[in-house]
C-alpha cells in the first residue's frame, strides 16, 4: 500500500489513514444524518416551517408558544405520571427477576427465554393485543376481577384508567430491564460473595451490603434509561389510540404530540422546538450518568489502556 | 465456584476417614439440613417463577386462542382461552343448544327448545323430541365443543394486502440488516484496533449518539429525504443503516477486543493487510458476535413502527406493523382477525429468538452494561 504513494508515510499515519478508513461509513454518517439534522432542527426551531413554504424566521416565537401551550404542558404531565408508575414497578420487578435467574435454579435458561419472549414481540401486537384484555366487557382482566368481586374499569376507554392500563402493558415486557440487571448482576465479582459467607452473612444481608450496592450503578443506569425511553414513548399509544392520544388527551404522551405536530399539522418549527427540549433533557440525564455513575468510567478505562 | 459449602462439609463420597464415625454423623445432619434447606428455597423460586411465567405466556395464548374463533365464539363469556362453542342439535328443522341434563331418569343430553317463566325451561331428548322435560337452566350444564377457525388466517391474510406488506418487511429487515453488518463491523474494526487520541475522542462521541433521541434528526432528516424524492420509498428506512449504528458498533467492538492481537500480527507476517486481516482473520473469530447483532437488527427492523409509519404512506409500501395499526384501526370489531394477522407479525422474531436464544441473550448480556 505504502509503496504506492510518492512520499513514504509513516507506520503510524498508515494506521492513522487505516483507522479512518475502517470508521469511515460511521463518520460520513455522523455528518450526514447526525450532527447536520441535528443543527438543521435546531435552526427549524426558530422558524415557521410547514413544509410547503420556505422557513420563515419567527426568532423564539416556537419556544415562547411551547411553554405557553396547554398541550405541552399535558403532554409531560401524562409522560411523568407514567413514568412514576412504570419505572419503580418495572426497576423493581425486573431487578427482583434478575436476581432469582441469577442463582442455580433448575430450568434457568428456560425462565430466561420465558421472560425475555414478550420484549421480541412489535409494539403494535402488544397494544393490539392488550386493548382486548383489557376489554371492558368482553376482556379477561376485568372477568378475573369480577372473580374477587371487583368491578374493572373501562380500563384505555376510561380517562382515569388509561395511563395505568399502559403502565399494566409495559410491565409484560419487563424482560428487557431483567436482562440488563442480569448482565450487572454477573459482573459482581464472586469473591465478594466468598467473603461475606466467611463474614457469616445470610442471604438478605448479603443481598443488601453486597448485591445491591454493587449494582446501583445498573439500577441508576436503567433508571434513566427508562426515563429517556418514557420520552420517546410511542407505538404503544399510537396504536391503542389510532394516534389521538384520547380518551380526552389523557394519554397524549410528549412523543406522540411531537408526531401529531410534525406529521398531523405540519408544524414543523413548533415540532423542531419541542424535540430540542427533548433532546435537552435528555443530554441533562446522560450528563447525570457521566457524572456519577461508574458504570461508564469502564469504558473509558477500556479506551486507555 | 471452589467456596461451595461442599469443600465446608466432607461428603460421604470422599470419606477419608471413616473410624471418625461419630462427628460424622453430625456432620452429615448438619449437611442434610442445608440441603434441605436449599431445596425449600430452590422450590420456592420456581413456584414464584412459574406464577410469573404464567402471567407472561397467558396474553400469548389469548392471542393464539383468539385468532381461531369466529365471531360469536368471540362474545362467548367468561371468555374461554381456547376457541370453543356452544354445541347444538337439530330437533324438527330448528337448531337448539344442548345441555347435559339431570333428569327423573338420570343423566341425559337434551336441547333448550323454549325458555320458560322462573329460570326454568322446556327441554327436549333432540332423539325422541316427543317427551318434554322442564328443568331449572341454571342447574344444567351447557354442552361445548372445541371449534377451530383456521380459515381466520387465509381470511386475513386476504383481507388486506399483507403478502405485500411481509414482502415489504422482509426486503426493509434484509437489506438494512446487511448494511448494518457491513458498515458496523468495519467501524468496529476500526475502534478496536487503532489507538489514537482522536480515536479515543471519535468513541467517546459515538457512545454519546446511542443515547440522542432521534425525532432531534427527525424532521430535518425527513425534509432532506423528501428534497431527494425517496418520501414514500423504503430508501429512508434503508440507507441510514449503511452508516453503521452506534449500538451495534459498540456490541462488536467489545466482541473484537477479545480476538488476540497476536492473530492479526501472524496475519501481517504472512503479508495481509489491514483488509485482509479484517476480513480473513477478525471476522471468521466474530461469528456470533455478528450473528447476535443480525438477529438484534431483525427483531428491531421487523417491528419498527416509527420510521415506517413518517415514511411510507401508500398502502402497497406498507411494512406489516403499520398494515395490522391500520387493520385494527378500521376493523376493531374483527378480533379474531386482528389476532391472526398478529401471530403472523409476532411469529418470525419469536420464532427467530426461540431457536437462537442461547446467543440471543448472551448477545443482550454482552450489550448490557458491562459489556
Amino acid at each position: 500500500m505504502a509503496s504506492t504513494h510518492r512520499f513514504k508515510l509513516t507506520l503510524k499515519q498508515q494506521d492513522a489513514l487505516w483507522s479512518y478508513f475502517f470508521i469511515g461509513p460511521w463518520l460520513i454518517g455522523l455528518v450526514l444524518i447526525t450532527i447536520s439534522p441535528m443543527l438543521a432542527s435546531l435552526y427549524y426551531s426558530f422558524n415557521k416551517y410547514n413544509i410547503l413554504t420556505p422557513p420563515q424566521w419567527v426568532g423564539l416565537a416556537n419556544y415562547k408558544k411551547l411553554f405557553a401551550d396547554p398541550l405541552f404542558w399535558q403532554s409531560i404531565r401524562v409522560t411523568l405520571k407514567f413514568a412514576i408508575f412504570a419505572l419503580p414497578l418495572n426497576l423493581t420487578i425486573g431487578y427482583l427477576l434478575a436476581v432469582l435467574l441469577n442463582q442455580k435454579v433448575p430450568g434457568l435458561n428456560l425462565w430466561r427465554t420465558l421472560y425475555y419472549l414478550p420484549s421480541v414481540i412489535s409494539g403494535v401486537a402488544v397494544a393490539v393485543l392488550w386493548s382486548r384484555l383489557f376489554n371492558p366487557n368482553l376482556g379477561w382482566i376485568n372477568y378475573a376481577l369480577s372473580l374477587i368481586g371487583i368491578k374493572g374499569p373501562a380500563w384505555l376507554q376510561s380517562t382515569i384508567w388509561a395511563v395505568p392500563s399502559l403502565v399494566i402493558m409495559s410491565l409484560w415486557s419487563v424482560g428487557g430491564t431483567m436482562i440488563i440487571y442480569l448482565s450487572g448482576l454477573q459482573g459482581v465479582p464472586t469473591t465478594l460473595y466468598e467473603a461475606a459467607r466467611v463474614d457469616g452473612a445470610n442471604k438478605l444481608q448479603t443481598f443488601f451490603h453486597v448485591t445491591l450496592p454493587m449494582t446501583s450503578p445498573v439500577i441508576f443506569f436503567n433508571l434513566i434509561i427508562g426515563l429517556i425511553e418514557t420520552f420517546q414513548y410511542f407505538t404503544v399509544v399510537y396504536t391503542t389510540t389510532g394516534g389521538s392520544g384520547g380518551p380526552a388527551r389523557s394519554t397524549l404522551f410528549y412523543n406522540l404530540y411531537l408526531y401529531q405536530n410534525a406529521f398531523s399539522y405540519f408544524d414543523m418549527g413548533y415540532a423542531s422546538a419541542m424535540a430540542w427540549v427533548l433532546f435537552l433533557f435528555v443530554l441533562l440525564l446522560t450528563l447525570l450518568v457521566f457524572r456519577s455513575s461508574a458504570v461508564w468510567v469502564f469504558y473509558e478505562g477500556e479506551i486507555k489502556q | 465456584m471452589s467456596g461451595q459449602p461442599r469443600s465446608i462439609f466432607p461428603s460421604q463420597g470422599n470419606d477419608l476417614h471413616p473410624e471418625e464415625s461419630k462427628p460424622r454423623k453430625t456432620l452429615l445432619e448438619l449437611l442434610s439440613g442445608v440441603k434441605a434447606e436449599r431445596i425449600m428455597y430452590q422450590i420456592m423460586t420456581v413456584i414464584v417463577l412459574g406464577m410469573g411465567a404464567f402471567v407472561i405466556l397467558l396474553p400469548i395464548a389469548f392471542m393464539f386462542g383468539s385468532s381461531l374463533k369466529d365471531k360469536a365464539q368471540l362474545k362467548m363469556f367468561p371468555p374461554p382461552l381456547l376457541p370453543y362453542a356452544y354445541t347444538t342439535a337439530e330437533v324438527n328443522g330448528e337448531t337448539y343448544l344442548l345441555y347435559d341434563a339431570t333428569t327423573e331418569q338420570g343423566k341425559m343430553q337434551l336441547a333448550l327448545i323454549k325458555k320458560a317463566p322462573g329460570g326454568m325451561g322446556l327441554f327436549v331428548d333432540p332423539k325422541d323430541p316427543t317427551v318434554q322435560y322442564k328443568l331449572v337452566i341454571k342447574e344444567q350444564t351447557q354442552l361445548k365443543h372445541l371449534d377451530f377457525h383456521w380459515e381466520n388466517y387465509p381470511d386475513a391474510l386476504q383481507s388486506q394486502p399483507f403478502g405485500t406488506y411481509f414482502i415489504n418487511t422482509l426486503i426493509i429487515t434484509f437489506v438494512s440488516m446487511f448494511g448494518m453488518i457491513v458498515s458496523s463491523s468495519m467501524v468496529a474494526y476500526g475502534f478496536s484496533r487503532f489507538r489514537s487520541k482522536a480515536l479515543n475522542i471519535l468513541f467517546i462521541v459515538l457512545l454519546s449518539t446511542i443515547m440522542l433521541p432521534s425525532q432531534v434528526r427527525l424532521i430535518p432528516m425527513y425534509i432532506f429525504f423528501q428534497k431527494l424524492g425517496w418520501i414514500n420509498t423504503m430508501l429512508p428506512l434503508i440507507v441510514p443503516a449503511f452508516f453503521a449504528s452506534a449500538y451495534d458498533v459498540f456490541l462488536l467492538r467489545q466482541f473484537f477486543l477479545t480476538i488476540p492481537l497476536e492473530m492479526d500480527d501472524a496475519a501481517k507476517v504472512d503479508g495481509a493487510n489491514r483488509i485482509q486481516s479484517f476480513l480473513f482473520v477478525t471476522l471468521p473469530q466474530s461469528i456470533p458476535a455478528l450473528f447476535a447483532v443480525c438477529i438484534l437488527h431483525f427483531i428491531w427492523a421487523w417491528n419498527d413502527f416509527y420510521e415506517p409509519l413518517i415514511y411510507l404512506h401508500s398502502q402497497t409500501k406498507w411494512t406489516i406493523a403499520v398494515g395490522l395499526q391500520t387493520f385494527n384501526a378500521m376493523y376493531t370489531e374483527n378480533t379474531n382477525l386482528i389476532m391472526a394477522a398478529s401471530v403472523v407479525l409476532v411469529l418470525p422474531p419469536i420464532l427467530l429468538f426461540l431457536i437462537s436464544q442461547r446467543i440471543f441473550v448472551q448477545g443482550v448480556v454482552i450489550s448490557g452494561v458491562k459489556g
